[in-house]
């Protein structure tokens, strides 16, 4: 009878959850590694077009960024609705794209300055016009490598 | 005295704060993975004798894109699905239609657009365009190579370049209305 009485040793083991911290930690670098800050909070709405002619930015040190889109719902009161461009972490004009883009090159050390790229982060709703005129500008600066941000996949494909 | 061993210290938090961690990077992280249409832009030429030779005008494609994101390719209405086909009979045409581009190299397609184009129809119109090219060149390393463009080498890639160059012109802005 006594053998019905036994208590703890029988039954199963705790399993050792010594190893745990390790799975965290193997997570977290994963995380770490991977993981991209916002440098800027974005003012303006973007949702990017769909494209499948994709090539990838290389080398994000070369990379410049500017943003072009309707200001945010709660922004709205404030900046209106009309589509603005986005440089750094305030709203600005076009003519203030030269001024921009030397400051940016100064960032890159002087071998690599031809090579710089500016990424046009637009929202698909905004019009050519305002494109268009940060295309001008970005040519009188001669920054004249351009991509036009988007989003992998086939075109119009949240629409159709 | 007596030497006493230092107490252990107690490791079992350590996950937690591995947690706490691990928190926020999965929170902070954004994964933002940069992927988009790379174009050149033509410097600005200001003076007006240094102005690039004329192009016969059945070497040019003319797209245009007026305010209502209406589509027309030499003057004709055109339905989005059929640029692609067309850009690439244009730029293949090797002298067959007398009114179509001489060879892909004389060939250049002129990407007109409205202020009033929206961003989303420009980019899709740019992205049939060069789904135009990339086509052509895969085509031509099939040919050629017998792999797709994206596999070969970099002087293979140069060569095929050379044969298929992409000349996409976006026009200065117009106000075309309508």
């Amino acid at each position: 009878m006594s053998r019905f009485k036994r208590k703890g040793k029988g039954g199963t083991p705790a399993i050792s959850t010594a190893s745990l911290p390790d799975i965290v930690f193997m997570l977290l670098f994963f995380f770490m590694v991977t993981t991209t800050m916002r440098e800027v909070t974005l003012l303006v709405k973007n949702t990017k077009p769909f494209a499948t002619e994709i090539q990838k930015l290389e080398r994000k040190s070369l990379v410049a960024y500017l943003y072009a889109g309707s200001p945010k719902n709660r922004l709205q009161g404030q900046y209106g609705s009309q589509p603005k461009l986005q440089l750094n972490d305030s709203f600005a004009d076009v003519t203030q794209i030269a001024q921009w883009v030397e400051t940016e090159k100064e960032a890159i050390n002087e071998a690599e300055r031809p090579l710089m790229t500016v990424s046009i982060k637009a929202d698909r709703d905004t019009k050519m016009g305002l494109i268009s005129d940060i295309k001008q500008e970005l040519r009188k600066a001669q920054a004249l490598k351009i991509n036009y941000s988007v989003r992998p996949g086939e075109i119009f494909s949240d629409q159709k | 005295m007596a030497r006493r061993e230092a107490p252990e210290i107690n490791a079992g938090s350590m996950a937690d704060i591995a947690f706490l961690l691990l928190i926020f990077f999965l929170v902070t992280t954004t994964m933002d993975v940069d992927k988009g249409i790379s174009r050149k832009l033509p410097p600005i030429i200001e003076d007006e004798q240094e102005k690039p030779p004329p192009i016969k005008e059945k070497n040019v494609f003319v797209v245009l894109l007026n305010s209502q994101d209406g589509l027309f390719v030499e003057d004709d209405y055109m339905d989005i699905d059929d640029l692609r086909e067309a850009a690439k009979e244009f730029i293949d045409n090797f002298g067959k239609d007398p009114l179509s581009s001489d060879n892909p190299n004389k060939a250049v397609i002129s990407l007109q657009n409205d202020r009033g184009t929206s961003y989303e129809m420009f980019i899709a119109v740019q992205n049939e365009l060069t789904a135009a090219y990339n086509e052509l060149r895969d085509e031509e390393a099939m040919r050629v190579h017998g792999v797709l463009y994206s596999e070969l080498a970099k002087d293979d890639k140069k060569e095929i370049q050379s044969k298929y160059p992409m000349k996409i012109s976006e026009a200065e802005p117009v106000s075309l209305g309508g």
